[in-house]
């Protein structure tokens, strides 16, 4: 037995906005500022959630005791190398292309720590959150999934985005301390750093909107780890003289911006002096030393990346039945 | 910047008087109407696949109006208060939640849900949650009354604690804190005791019947009829997705019977009981059923009134019971039952299935 019902009474307006005439019903003017203070409320809450998250999930702590262990091993390894250097087993040149080198990989394993670390909180956080229940009370509330979804981006952007200036930054001072090199652009590949791991995370969290928590950390490490090897593939064959060796590099740094940050980011960690002292095809096959910066066009492409998978995300979460 | 003409400043003037006045008559008349309801949908169709989920449900919560859900396990109760909430989208049908569509988040601004499936961010404490649900609602809730919110529902000693550590049953406790947290006008609770002891069940049809006394509309699912039935204003019966009865309790459970144990029953006398109703008889024992009263369409049932003395009953049975004795008759007992809500649900349960043979799972 099913009564289809008729909708509510014509003229019967819902309490809550009922005019009085003390109170003039508000204007669309004076609604949408209302509905905006609300949306940046939310964004800013949710935000703060995650980054609370973090630190109460022992991430930070588990990030900072990785860290602390790698700078300590980079220490040790850059004072060996300068006492090599100071003992004249090696010239200026060769000392400023190891410290380039090194630093380069240091590097790299940090933004595999800070990688592994924010893939793995985007995926529970949002997958996670949907799959326990915890999102339902949440997003039962007065709130767009879009603010929800910006909100956890945000404070997954500015935890791994701090945690890798931090840590990038506390390593720069450890090779000044140990070996006396301090790289030519320190800010702007500590910041190129920071959006290979914007770029990686924002694919998690699109993961994280279609598949279970674990598979869309692992999928997007994965994926990580692949356009590296790509990247490093293709240098050999711009060494090589390989076309379509250089095609699997280029073509995987369209696809996933991540390796084309890094390279970016490894130049501006590098000694000028070092290109000089490699021909350009002998360079491009070493894999933590690059040739040439980013470009801008790559930059924008690197923007536009992001913000189409993170509408892509929002596109899935907001159809998502929870 | 010029001054206005004294014409521009009188036409102002007309145009603000009369912007006035028409504002102030709009309030009084609107301020007459009925209120919408707190839940209006119609016509909720959602499809999993191939499995149908729901099918054109239509239901109404008024304001102030405590409205059971009831049905057995994959009805699809949960489903349709997910699709009321913005959690499962519709495959078709409207929903307006306190007059707002409910596509809207702001709709959601005055609604409290208790979720089946309650689990709240185990790194935070009680009062976090609190506060972060507060937050989310942009309801001014002031520190004291976040305390007395949670002292409600029997957690005031562990409102620092972190949730990660709270038993099924006090998390279902703090998930009924969220729900009335926000001065909510409309409060969903999907299974709101499952997790729950006596103690705490007690606890929740308190504060069912003080939100109805305070005139906050509710929309509870169950699958404890008694609590269904001594809370509920009136009740919709999901079966498979559809809607298979709706109505008041005295709708629905109008049927009510009288048993009486006799002897000495004259052709007369039994004339006289087959007069009221359908008898049948069981040695001494004859079950009258008794026709539902039309002179008292909608009484308050909601305070469970389990004993058939109301209504029909009331005036039949003393009328009954005095010409039966003046027949001869001699009456040892006179018992009046009425058909459980339990008893109806299955009923009505049991006749779908044998009326759809071919949807059996």
């Amino acid at each position: 037995m099913t009564t289809r019902l008729s909708p509510p009474g014509a003229g019967a307006p819902p309490s809550a906005a009922t005019p009085s005439a003390a109170t003039p019903p508000a204007t669309a003017s004076g609604r949408l500022p209302r509905a905006r203070l609300g949306t940046v409320r939310t964004v800013l809450t949710i935000a703060a959630l995650t980054l609370r998250e973090a630190s109460r999930r022992r991430v930070m702590l588990a990030l900072a005791v990785l860290t602390v262990l790698l700078l300590t091993l980079s220490g040790w390894g850059f004072s060996r190398l300068a006492a090599e250097s100071d003992s004249g087993g090696l010239t200026t040149g060769e000392r400023l292309l190891a410290s380039s080198e090194i630093l380069n990989l240091v590097m790299f394993g940090l933004s595999l720590i800070a990688a592994l670390g924010t893939a793995f909180l985007a995926g529970p956080t949002l997958a996670g959150e949907t799959e326990s229940g915890i999102a339902l009370a949440v997003l039962a509330r007065p709130i767009r999934r879009s603010a929800f979804l910006l909100g956890k981006w945000l404070g997954l952007v500015a935890f791994g985005s701090i945690y890798t200036v931090l840590a990038g930054l506390a390593q720069c001072v450890v090779v000044k301390v140990t070996a006396d090199y301090w790289p030519p652009q320190p800010a702007s590949a500590l910041a190129l750093l920071a959006a290979q791991v914007v770029v990686l995370l924002t694919l998690a969290l699109l993961l994280s909107t279609v598949v279970s928590p674990m598979a869309s950390g692992v999928v997007s490490v994965g994926l990580f780890g692949a356009t590296w090897v790509a990247g490093v593939v293709g240098g050999m064959g711009v060494a090589l003289h390989n076309e379509s060796m250089e095609q699997v590099g280029a073509v995987s740094r369209i696809v996933l911006p991540t390796d084309g940050l890094w390279r970016g980011a490894m130049h501006g960690f590098q000694d000028p002096s070092v290109l000089l002292q490699l021909s350009g095809g002998d360079l491009a096959a070493f894999p933590f030393l690059s040739v040439s910066s980013l470009t801008g066009v790559y930059l924008a492409w690197s923007v536009v990346w992001v913000a189409i998978i993170w509408a892509l995300a929002a596109t899935s979460f907001q159809r998502r039945n929870l | 910047m010029t001054s206005p003409t004294p014409a521009a400043m009188a036409a102002t003037a007309t145009a603000t008087d009369v912007d006035e006045a028409t504002l102030r008559t709009t309030a009084r008349l609107v301020e007459g109407l009925q209120p919408s309801p707190a839940v209006w949908s119609s016509g909720l169709r959602k499809r999993y696949g191939r499995r149908t989920a729901v099918e054109d449900v239509s239901l109404e919560v008024g304001r102030g109006q405590v409205v059971g859900l009831l049905g057995p396990n994959g009805a699809g109760k949960t489903s349709v208060i997910k699709m009321l909430l913005g959690l499962v989208r519709p495959d078709a049908g409207e929903v307006l939640l306190l007059g707002r569509p409910a596509s809207d988040p702001a709709a959601r601004a005055r609604v409290g849900y208790l979720p089946e499936l309650f689990r709240y961010q185990p790194w935070l404490s009680a009062t976090e949650v609190l506060t972060l649900h507060i937050r989310l609602s942009g309801a001014d809730v002031t520190a004291r009354e976040r305390q007395a919110c949670l002292a409600l529902v029997g957690l005031a000693e562990r409102a620092g604690d972190r949730v990660g550590g709270f038993s099924k049953g006090m998390q279902q406790r703090l998930g009924l804190a969220v729900a009335l947290i926000a001065r909510p006008e409309l409060v969903i609770l999907d299974e709101p005791t499952s997790a729950l002891d006596p103690l705490g069940r007690a606890d929740v049809r308190d504060i069912v019947l003080d939100l109805r006394s305070r005139g906050v509309a509710v929309l509870l699912n169950s699958h404890l009829i008694g609590e269904v039935e001594r809370v509920c204003d009136r009740v919709v019966i999901l079966d498979r997705g559809r809607v298979a009865a709706a109505g008041t309790l005295r709708e629905l459970l109008g049927q009510r019977e009288l048993r009486l144990r006799l002897t000495d029953v004259s052709p007369a006398a039994h004339r006289c009981l087959t007069a009221v109703g359908s008898v049948e008889r069981s040695g001494d024992w004859f079950t009258l059923v008794l026709p539902p009263d039309p002179a008292d369409p909608d009484p308050d049932l909601g305070t469970g009134t389990g004993n058939g003395s109301g209504g029909a009953a009331a005036d039949v049975v003393p009328g009954l019971v005095a010409e039966l004795v003046g027949l001869g008759t001699r009456v040892h007992a006179v018992e009046p039952a009425r058909i459980s809500l339990e008893e109806r649900l299955l009923g009505i349960l049991r006749a779908g299935s044998a009326d759809r043979p071919e949807d059996t799972r």
